[in-house]
């Protein structure tokens, strides 16, 4: 118990770091006298941080160390607090919603899945738009290893935490010898590649709340945008190419990014396997997908095809969301294959989410050296990625990841069909939710959105989505018996 | 010569043996009391039993005035100590250090006079390495040795019957190849050496050692024996140091299979290779071999610690119908025994490495000893220096060379241009010669007749 209050008390004082979020809504509202809205927020960021304040101060004594174990405890209670406090200046600004799909919007926002349920976005106010994708940029790079950057009062438990929050099987090669400076340095490198985007879209063309926006939506890979026909809206080719450059760095591990900037080389990028895999990838499904689309005869010339087909796919397979255009019309291999790569091209240590590039690699290789061991019984063959070695443990917890991967998918595709959901809708809607894509297709489609989804179905994704981001182990680990258990 | 020698592994005590033959006086230490008390048995040398980078042991070893220090521990480390306390604490004039890490040998500024003082470092597992991955590119010769970077090579080959060349006289060597040039140095016929003269016929079953461009290597294999096939499959057993690193240099561009017997080494040798196919188990091991499918194996080599395996694990894989077999021999006694038999190629690690000391020690400019026929004949790559009055060789045809019978100079190399040795070529300064010696006893001779007169300094 005494444990448990530790736990409440890290809670209270991440609640406390988190109600900073509001200030930049807070300033925007400002600058655009929204006088409503500007009292939403300040009344939200009071919520919170009396809410924080209050858990810390009932607590405050107990500063024992965090524990593996409340580590998993913390992360699963802020991932799930935080979008709960995150939709107070949603629920105030816009009447009509309901609290079930406010945090979906919210959950969406901080998972960076981009899935929206809001409709008139083009309406909707600017600090609220700035909000929403506030919450993408957050997400992305994950609000506790902020935390752990800016907070050393984590202490010790920091790398417990650090490791529950980042995506990727690999956790234990630290950048830095002190997991702060860690942090700190990966923050850094996110925010100096979010600067550059936002001057770019600026001077594509992007009025400075669309610029901002999107690139803190490009950045988490999120894929919120301000208008309801996401990047359709601005018609340019130019942004369009500015924004497929950043999700692809952003799908990349932001750790090769900063060993790049600190060495001032681009020679890291060849030794990421990962990322390496993740391009080329990508490349050819592009080329190849362009291809269809023309041969089927959905775009008249292979450049427009090719223009389209790569920012589409790109947006979905490095799991941001945005759209150009419907692609749920394409013929349905198109999309599909899209929804496809998004479970898996994303790069360990990046802001997407899914399987991650390189578990996919470690299963290939796996499926090689099963082979060898048939051909050869006596063959000792290590896993190696880009030359190293990978342990054997780190291969049987990937392939413990991918069944429960699985697992979860097919479940949470079931559950939708019992709600009475049509199966394309049903299994694309879980897919693009537990890889924190965005949009599916047929119902769930970049067309249209998740509105349409009952109050249940509603919660289904958000499990989804949750699930996704913090990558089951994280969550399903609290619902194991022998995590009560002392 | 007063040389000290630091460690009396296998490398220390061969180089102590051949040197001690050579009339030198041998202190050598090691931590090691039986060994060295083994070794002050069998010959006559000095021996101190102690830690090899202390300056107390190596002031009592007579460093202070010894010529020459050779550091061969089993540690790089004590090796690199060692040479910079023979520098800085005693003024040794040469300091011969064994480094085997690459990592060490990747940086060469680290054995400068102003870091670790090493004069010229040797790695006896890279110069065995070499030598292995040489054979197999040619896999028609017994022995592939270079000089001056590779310019100039002498191989050994043993004729065979239906080689154009066999049954004919060496003067018809050069009707069958006008372009080519190359030189029969010497031709050992069961064990006893013959000097190749123009009328010298070659016959099945000699071995022949020329000595030729290293271009033209290929050509002139033709004609003495049928090419075989180039290698493709290899099998390695044993995955020590010279196991991995020959596995290393040849898994690029060859199909090879590594074979260890220890599970932990298996691991580490496997995450450094990455073409090589590394198999946990026993090289002798014959459902192993077989089920690995020896009997395609272009080239097999045994390269484990242990002769009996060795031999034993080569023969198995010979009757399996492996094309090749090589087996790395320790004990010269077994080399002779084996060399010729169902094994075709028996190496003697001690005999392949020693030529590489042995540059240093000899008198006068040396820059390369190959060891032939386990140390009985010799190879060399001298330097002329001096002019006609002061040398004995420079200004001369070589015809005019005073040689011992039974030496050849086979090739010059000349600012890097290689000329054959034929008897009236003019030899000028700085012109590298390759001599070819039948029997190691005129090599005292042969130093005598490249020093240059005292009047030159």
């Amino acid at each position: 118990m005494e444990r448990m209050l530790t736990v409440i008390r890290a809670l209270g004082l991440l609640l406390i770091v988190f109600s900073i979020a509001y200030l930049m809504p807070l300033v925007s509202a400002l600058i655009y006298a929204e006088t409503d809205i500007l009292h939403n927020f300040m009344l939200a960021m009071a919520w919170t941080f009396c809410a924080g304040l209050l858990m810390w101060f009932f607590t405050r004594r107990n500063k024992g160390e965090l524990t593996v174990r409340h580590g998993f405890l913390l992360v699963f209670g802020m991932w799930t607090a935080m979008p709960a406090f995150a939709t107070l200046p949603l629920l105030l600004a816009l009447p009509g919603l309901s609290f079930t799909n406010a945090y979906f919007e919210t959950m969406s926002g901080l998972s960076t899945t981009g899935a929206t349920v809001l409709t008139g976005l083009d309406a909707l106010s600017p600090s609220i738009n700035l909000w929403r994708h506030e919450l993408n940029w957050l997400g992305g790079m994950g609000i506790i290893v902020l935390a752990v950057a800016v907070l050393p009062l984590l202490g010790v438990g920091g790398r417990q935490l650090f490791k529950a929050e980042t995506p990727g099987p690999m956790k234990d090669s630290s950048l830095t010898p002190r997991i702060t400076e860690t942090a700190r340095n990966l923050w850094l490198v996110y925010l100096v590649i979010t600067l550059i985007c936002i001057a770019l879209l600026k001077l594509a063309g992007m009025n400075w709340l669309d610029a901002i926006c999107h690139a803190f939506a490009t950045m988490g890979l999120g894929g919120f945008s301000t208008h309801d026909a996401s990047i359709g809206y601005f018609n340019s080719p130019l942004i369009e190419f500015i924004l497929i450059v950043f999700m692809l760095l952003a799908g990349m591990n932001f750790a090769t990014h900063f060993l790049a900037i600190r060495g001032k080389t681009l020679r890291v990028y060849r030794h990421d396997v990962e990322g390496l895999a993740t391009l080329s990838l990508i490349l050819t499904s592009c080329l190849g997908i362009a291809y269809f689309l023309w041969w089927q005869g959905t775009y008249p010339d292979y450049v427009t095809a090719l223009r389209h087909a790569s920012f589409n796919l790109v947006s979905v397979a490095t799991d941001c969301g945005f759209s150009s255009v419907d692609f749920g019309q394409w013929p349905v291999f198109a999309p599909l294959w899209m929804l496809f790569l998004s479970c898996i091209t994303a790069s360990s240590g990046s802001t997407g989410g899914g399987i991650k590039m390189v578990r996919t690699l470690i299963l290939f290789n796996q499926a090689g050296r099963e082979f060898l061991k048939l051909l050869h019984p006596s063959a000792v063959n290590p896993m190696k990625i880009g030359g190293h070695v990978v342990a054997n443990n780190i291969v049987f917890s990937v392939l413990g990841f991918i069944f429960l991967y699985f697992m979860t998918v097919v479940t949470l595709t079931f559950v939708l069909l019992i709600s009475g959901l049509d199966f394309i809708s049903a299994f694309t809607a879980i897919i693009a939710c537990i890889n924190n894509a965005g949009p599916g297709l047929n119902v769930v489609g970049p067309a249209t959105n998740y509105a349409i989804l009952s109050d249940f179905q509603t919660w289904i994704c958000i499990l989804a989505m949750l699930l996704g981001r913090l990558e089951i182990f994280t969550v399903l680990i609290l619902f194991t018996p022998r995590f009560w258990q002392r | 010569m007063k040389i000290v020698i630091l460690g009396s592994g296998q490398v220390g005590s061969t180089v102590a043996e051949n040197l001690v033959n050579e009339a030198n006086d041998i202190t050598i230490v090691d931590t090691d009391a039986s060994k060295l008390h083994a070794l002050q048995n069998r010959l006559d040398l000095q021996t101190l039993v102690g830690n090899a980078s202390h300056p107390s042991v190596l002031r009592q070893a007579g460093l202070a005035d010894a010529d020459m220090l050779l550091a061969v521990t089993q540690s790089d480390e004590v090796n690199m100590v060692a040479c910079k306390l023979a520098a800085s604490l005693f003024n040794t004039p040469t300091r011969i250090a064994r480094i085997r890490s690459a990592d060490y040998l990747a940086h060469p500024e680290i054995f400068s006079n102003d870091n670790f003082c090493v004069d010229f470092s040797i790695c006896p597992e890279q110069i065995l390495t070499d030598y292995i991955s040489k054979l197999i590119e040619f896999p028609e010769a017994l022995q592939v040795l270079e000089f001056s970077h590779g310019k100039v090579s002498l191989v050994a080959v043993r004729a065979f019957k239906g080689g154009p060349l066999v049954g004919h006289e060496l003067s018809q060597l050069r009707k069958h190849m006008p372009q080519i040039d190359t030189r029969v140095a010497a031709i050992f016929r069961q064990d006893s050496p013959i000097i190749p003269e123009g009328t010298t016929r070659i016959e099945a079953g000699d071995e022949v050692f020329f000595i030729a461009d290293s271009k033209n290597i290929r050509q002139i294999l033709k004609e003495i024996r049928r090419m075989d096939k180039p290698s493709k499959r290899i099998m390695i057993v044993g995955g020590g140091n010279i196991g991995r690193r020959l596995a290393l240099t040849l898994e690029q561009n060859y199909q090879v299979k590594l074979i260890e017997y220890n599970k932990h080494a298996c691991e580490t040798l496997a995450s450094e290779l990455n073409n090589t196919l590394v198999l946990h188990g026993d090289g002798t091991d014959e459902t192993l071999l077989e089920s690995e499918r020896v009997g395609d194996v272009d080239v097999f080599c045994a390269l484990t610690n242990d002769d009996e395996n060795n031999i034993m694990a080569s023969l198995l894989a010979k009757k399996a119908g492996a094309h090749k077999v090589l087996a790395l021999i320790n004990r010269s006694a077994y080399v002779g025994l084996v060399q010729g038999g169902k094994i075709d190629i028996a190496l003697s690690p001690a005999h392949v490495t020693i030529g590489s000391l042995l540059a240093y020690v000899r008198q006068g400019d040396v820059a390369a000893v190959h060891s032939l026929r386990r140390g009985a004949a010799e190879a060399l790559e001298l330097i002329a220096h001096g002019d006609r009055k002061s040398s004995q060789v420079v200004g001369r045809r070589l015809d005019e060379i005073n040689l011992p019978k039974g030496a050849t100079i086979g090739a010059i190399v000349r600012n890097g241009e290689v000329i054959m040795g034929h008897h009236d070529q003019m030899i000028e300064a700085e012109d590298h010669l390759i001599v070819f010696v039948i029997n190691k006893k005129m090599i005292s001779k042969i130093e005598k007749l490249f020093q240059v007169n005292v009047g030159f300094f």
